[in-house]
């Protein structure tokens, strides 16, 4: 049998008859145990959890027949978590030594939500330590390689679960973006990575990073994909005040994309930039109109978000002590002791105004630019990240040449606006390309449209990185 | 803005809990005073009138029902599950104030 790539592809399968639940499992686990060794996407790898399930949902499928999936929209999706998703009875480290022996006692809201739905925990995925990273060599458990080219980083934070889907370890993977850290690694691996609304998806459960900036999103190969896994973990579970069930306007039928200049910058690869161009002619030729617009403090989003970030950061790793649970503080990597400091300062008394308060003010001025461009324009096309993925050890030992791969895509964080990465082709060096999506809040349907369009038009199919 | 100091990093590090060695402070010392250097930037932005932003759902007050939720409440047992020294079902830890 071979793995579906898809859901509506799983499940013509699952109707079909064509293999059971336990045998898919076995064929993905197979894949990981044959090729995550040199690649290293996940941290713990759960069979017997994804066993467990498979039968339990086998036998609910011989009860309900077809209904099956109405009950379960995700049925038999097979799913690896960014381990920083608590997961009730599954080890979850955040990628750090602080946490190497840490069992929750309860899960993701987001993780059961997946679970109600029928999908199926294959195991945890590898990361940069808290979510510190733009690279995934920033682990405590090593380093994930991009399966495409393994001498280059596959992007992060959430680096391995961009990779267990750009390497067929499972249908779709969670993950976190704080700053970019599930659009960048999309684009690194040439993935669908989908950052939704701030206020969208429920973060409870989710170890945090910068609780005003983290969103809760997935990756996938279709945006057809992203969109029915968004529709089941969107929503209020009232233990995340800054969820609310909310409309999500419906597309209009004239649309203008918006290309801001100040993306096209010195610095910004030539392939890259090529691709963008190209992608955005083929909107314009299905009758997309394409305007340049102009979001002036996009250069200052890297500052504000490297003094907000390391603040709420600072506060939020405060909490381990290493009493309740986890391991003392001296196991914190550098990164993290850097992001407290530096957190630590800009909040201490003397320096707030300074940092803090002078970047919360930026901030407004950012969020300004976007509402400014959404009067004239439904959504934003822009490229993801200045260069493709870039070389193993390029950027570890300077902290700041790191911090500034995030430079197109923390704008949306600060904003709290949606994102959308989609892959388009490969550069000489095999090495995925692609562009975002950014809209206004809660304009997701019309981020998920266009993708889908997009993917229409190009006659997009998704494809498998060839492991050896 | 002037650069970090070494004895400012020994005292946000006191601050935040971690133990940092000399050879450390050091490397922190430079690595921190790069990026204050590049955030400092933000100096040049004109926010004199701008009402500072701390969050983007614009929701206040959100409040529930003060009702205890079993889903949301872990038992004693839970509770301690993560710790290796308890004491009659409380956490053990080091004391914190050291005279009488």
């Amino acid at each position: 049998m071979e793995i579906p790539l898809t859901i509506k592809k799983l499940h013509q399968d699952l109707i079909d008859k064509k293999y059971s639940l336990v045998e898919l499992i076995d064929r993905y686990l197979e894949r990981i145990e044959k090729f995550d060794k040199k690649i290293n996407s996940f941290i713990t790898v759960s069979s017997g959890y994804a066993y467990k399930k498979a039968k339990e949902l086998e036998e609910s499928m011989n009860q309900l027949e077809d209904k099956s999936f109405k009950k379960y929209p995700l049925l038999g999706t097979v799913v690896a978590h960014k381990d920083l998703f608590c997961t009730k009875g599954l080890r979850t480290t955040a990628a750090s030594k602080v946490l190497t022996d840490y069992v929750p006692n309860y899960s993701a809201t987001v993780v059961n939500k997946l679970e109600e739905a029928g999908s199926i925990i294959i195991g945890k995925t590898n990361c940069d330590a808290w979510a510190h990273g733009a690279s995934g060599e920033n682990s405590d458990f090593g380093l994930t390689k991009n399966p495409w080219n393994k001498d280059y980083v596959p992007g992060g934070s959430s680096s391995g679960s961009a990779v267990s889907v750009a390497a067929n370890f499972s249908m779709f993977a969670t993950g976190t973006d704080t700053g970019g850290s599930i659009r960048q690694p999309a684009n690194f691996t040439g993935v669908v990575g989908f950052k939704p609304t701030y206020g969208a998806v429920s973060r409870y459960g989710v170890i945090a990073m910068a609780s005003s900036l983290d969103s809760i999103g997935h990756f996938t190969r279709t945006v057809e994909d992203a969109r029915k896994i968004f529709g089941v973990t969107k929503g209020e579970d009232l233990k995340d005040g800054t969820v609310k069930n909310t409309e999500y306007p419906k597309t209009e039928a004239r649309l203008r994309i918006g290309i801001p200049k100040e993306y096209f910058i010195e610095g910004l690869d030539k392939d890259v930039e090529n691709e963008v161009r190209r992608c955005s002619r083929i909107f314009e030729k299905e009758g997309i109109e394409l305007e340049e617009i102009s979001l002036p403090h996009t250069k200052y989003a890297i500052s504000v978000y490297y003094i907000i970030q390391p603040a709420e950061v600072s506060s939020n790793l405060a909490r381990y002590d290493g009493i309740r649970y986890g391991e003392k503080r001296e196991m914190f990597d550098d990164e993290a002791k850097r992001r407290i400091m530096l957190g630590t300062y800009v909040l201490s008394a003397g320096y707030y105004d300074a940092y803090y308060l002078k970047a919360m003010k930026v901030r407004s001025k950012v969020i300004e630019d976007f509402e400014k461009a959404f009067k004239k324009v439904n959504a934003i096309l822009a490229p993801v990240s200045p260069t493709p993925a870039f070389k193993i050890g390029e950027k570890v030992n300077n902290p700041l040449k790191m911090y500034l791969a995030d430079i197109f895509t923390v704008a949306a964080n600060i904003a709290g606006i949606p994102g959308l990465t989609i892959p388009s082709g490969f550069n000489s060096k095999n090495l995925p390309l692609g562009f975002q999506l950014l809209g206004p809040r809660f304009s997701e349907n019309i981020l998920f449209d266009l993708g889908e369009l997009f993917e229409k038009v190009t006659n997009y199919k998704p494809s498998i990185a060839k492991l050896s | 803005m002037s650069k970090i100091t070494s004895e400012e990093i020994k005292h946000i590090a006191k601050l935040a809990n971690l133990k940092i060695g000399d050879k450390e402070v050091n490397k922190f010392q430079k690595q921190l005073s790069s990026v204050l250097d590049y955030v400092s930037e933000l100096e040049k932005v004109d926010t004199a009138k701008i009402e500072p932003t701390n969050q983007t759902t614009g929701l206040q007050n959100v409040f529930r029902v003060d009702k205890v939720r079993k889903e949301c409440s872990l038992n004693v047992k839970d509770a301690l599950s993560g710790t290796e020294e308890t004491y009659n079902d409380y956490f053990k830890i080091s004391a914190i104030f050291d005279e009488k």
